[in-house]
């Protein structure tokens, strides 16, 4: 049983069982209100669930990408409820996360599957909304045999302009709408309960913050007349 | 409020074990206390990172909090001798200081909370400066009232404390820069690498604090009357720097030594000035240093001095608990349980700009 929680858009967290399937999941679309409703939001999942935390066996954490100030708070909370019971936290990449779940039919999505023979004919571009006039975009193939989501290239920046140029090959597949693409901690911890069971590897701890820190490095003392 | 969060002072413990977490700015706090007596208190800093940018950068820092919160939880609960289910409560700071550090804080509290099943109490971080002192090893307990001046790169702010966790008064504040941002701006004006505290400090020890008369800021009889427990900091940088440009235009060198000595002087006398004139106009006969500022040395020389020479008790915890760390939270944390305060509502956030009348968040 795992505990999902995502902060790189709104808020959302969830509770999963790879044989039960979603057992809880509770949203915040707000996308300015993650460091209040975290806490809530883990509490009533849990209590809809109707589990306590040491039934818990990981916690999955969504890195992004997303707004940093947001995304940070989901991570922290997911290494520290993890920190708390003992247990392992992971990591997935949010727009996997979405990936999984628009493709595959098993998670609530609506599209195709990989046939038998593992060709892959459901290929999906990503986009969500990056703040300051750009969209972060993730190229999917579609899913794997298994049922996991392919990646091609990205996560990366874009003006919404310049997305078909940078796309190549993929400007011509269908696209999420980055005003429109909630992540669903629902979709995240069972992607996640599904690379376990294929012993497939998960994504490195750190976010996906995709830009250096906003600074200016000072020109030194300026002049201030007199 | 659920039930079970709930406590009453019937039940609370006397010497309650606080866990605190502190990110308001560019430390990553995490104390441990038993009533009060300081247990760990471990602080991971990312002031290297900030140094060529000459002043804390919000996003470096709220990054740095992010890769350092395990890590110094783990190296609490060792140096403490403790396991995460012996905790009778957490304590994080909610406000006031940087929004994308504290949220970083607030999250982990709230998780590490709810994982174990401990009360978490949303504290205040100024405050938290004051309840520092009760963890002083020398076992001479606060009186109250007492007058504080908090000093740092993040606030400068006067507080008449008659009750730690019910009673806290904010008398003034910066209206412009902190003193710490004037030490750092100074220090860049001299050529002097940041943090500039310490190196103001360095060089000011060979320089003369009278060789230049640089202003007091708001204590004109006419800003008295409306700032008589504010600061200002902002007009000083700009005749410091007023006066090193006029000097170069002129082809002089720089006294380095005696313009630091002689800023340094300016800020420690305002600071410790205004201070006494609370102490006396209130007629609260202590005062409470807090804040990194503390660490120097003229600031905590002046006071000394003055206050002895006014009859009032100073009191200056040590130097590792008044930068900030988490030991402080986990302290006021403590008196909080221990006056049988019930936890924080879940649904609290990091406020940036909490007043100090909010001891916590309830
Ligand atoms: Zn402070």
């Amino acid at each position: 049983m795992i505990l999902a929680i995502d902060t790189s858009a709104g808020t959302t967290v969830a509770v999963v069982d790879r044989d039960r399937g979603v057992l809880a999941e509770r949203t915040e679309t707000d996308t300015r209100r993650h460091a209040e409703v975290v806490g809530t939001l883990i509490e009533s999942a849990l209590a809809g669930a109707g589990v306590v935390p040491t039934d818990l066996s990981a916690v999955v954490a969504g890195v992004g990408p997303g707004p940093y100030t947001g995304l940070r708070v989901g991570i922290v909370a997911a290494r520290a409820f993890a920190f708390g019971i003992g247990r392992p936290c992971l990591a997935v990449a949010s727009h996997d996360a979405v990936a999984f779940e628009r493709l595959s039919t098993g998670a609530g999505g609506s599209g195709s599957v990989a046939t038998p023979s593992g060709r892959l004919d459901a290929p999906l571009v990503v986009v969500t909304d990056a703040r300051r006039r750009e969209v972060a975009w993730t190229a999917y193939r579609g899913l794997d045999a298994d049922g996991l989501p392919v990646p091609l290239d990205g996560p990366t920046l874009a003006r919404p302009a310049e997305l078909d140029g940078v796309l190549g090959e993929a400007a011509a597949w269908p696209r999420t709408d980055p005003d429109d693409t909630a992540v669903s901690a629902a979709a995240l911890g069972m992607l996640a309960e599904r690379l376990f069971e294929h012993g497939r590897e998960f994504a490195g701890p750190a976010p996906l913050y995709l830009r250096e820190p906003d600074v200016t490095v000072s020109a030194g003392p300026k002049p201030v007349g007199r | 409020m659920t039930p079970t969060r709930a406590s009453s002072a019937s039940t609370a413990p006397s010497e309650p074990l606080v866990l605190g977490i502190e990110t308001s700015c560019d430390e990553t706090g995490v104390g441990i206390v038993r009533g009060t007596t300081l247990l760990a208190n471990v602080i991971s800093s990312s002031m290297d990172e900030h140094a060529r940018y000459g002043g804390v950068v919000p996003e470096v820092a709220a990054r740095a909090h992010l890769d350092a919160m395990q890590p110094a939880l783990e190296a609490a609960l060792a140096e403490a001798g403790v396991t995460l289910d012996e905790l009778d409560a957490i304590a994080v700071t909610s406000g006031p200081g940087l929004a994308g550090a504290l949220m970083v804080g607030v999250g982990a509290a709230k998780a590490l909370a709810l994982a174990t099943g401990t009360p978490l109490y949303a504290v205040n971080h100024l405050v938290g400066h004051v309840g520092a002192d009760v963890l002083r090893d020398d076992d001479s307990e606060i009186e109250l009232p007492t007058i504080a001046l908090l000093v740092s790169g993040g606030h400068t702010s006067l507080l008449h404390v008659r009750d730690l966790v019910d009673d806290v008064e904010l008398l003034g504040e910066t209206i412009d820069d902190a003193a710490g941002e004037a030490f750092d701006k100074v220090a860049r004006l001299l050529g002097l690498p940041y943090p500039g505290g310490p190196q103001i400090d360095r060089v000011a020890v060979d320089g003369d604090p009278a060789a230049i008369r640089f202003p007091r800021g708001l204590t004109l009889p006419k800003d008295l009357v409306k700032h008589r427990y504010d600061f200002s900091f902002s007009g000083l940088k700009t005749a410091v720097a007023r006066w090193v440009e006029r000097r170069r235009d002129e082809g002089g060198a720089v006294p380095v030594a005696d313009v630091a000595a002689s800023f340094r002087e300016a800020v420690a006398d305002v600071l410790i000035t205004k201070a006494l004139a609370a102490c006396a106009d209130l007629g609260v006969p202590r005062l409470l240093l807090g804040g990194g500022v503390v660490a120097n040395a003229r600031v905590r020389e002046l006071a000394h001095e003055r206050c002895a020479a006014a009859g009032v008790e100073l009191r200056v915890p040590p130097l590792s608990l008044c930068t900030d760390n988490g030991a402080m939270i986990a302290a006021l944390g403590a008196q909080l349980v221990a006056r049988g305060h019930a936890p924080s509502p879940l649904d609290f956030g990091a406020d940036s700009t909490l007043p100090v009348t909010s001891v916590f968040v309830a």
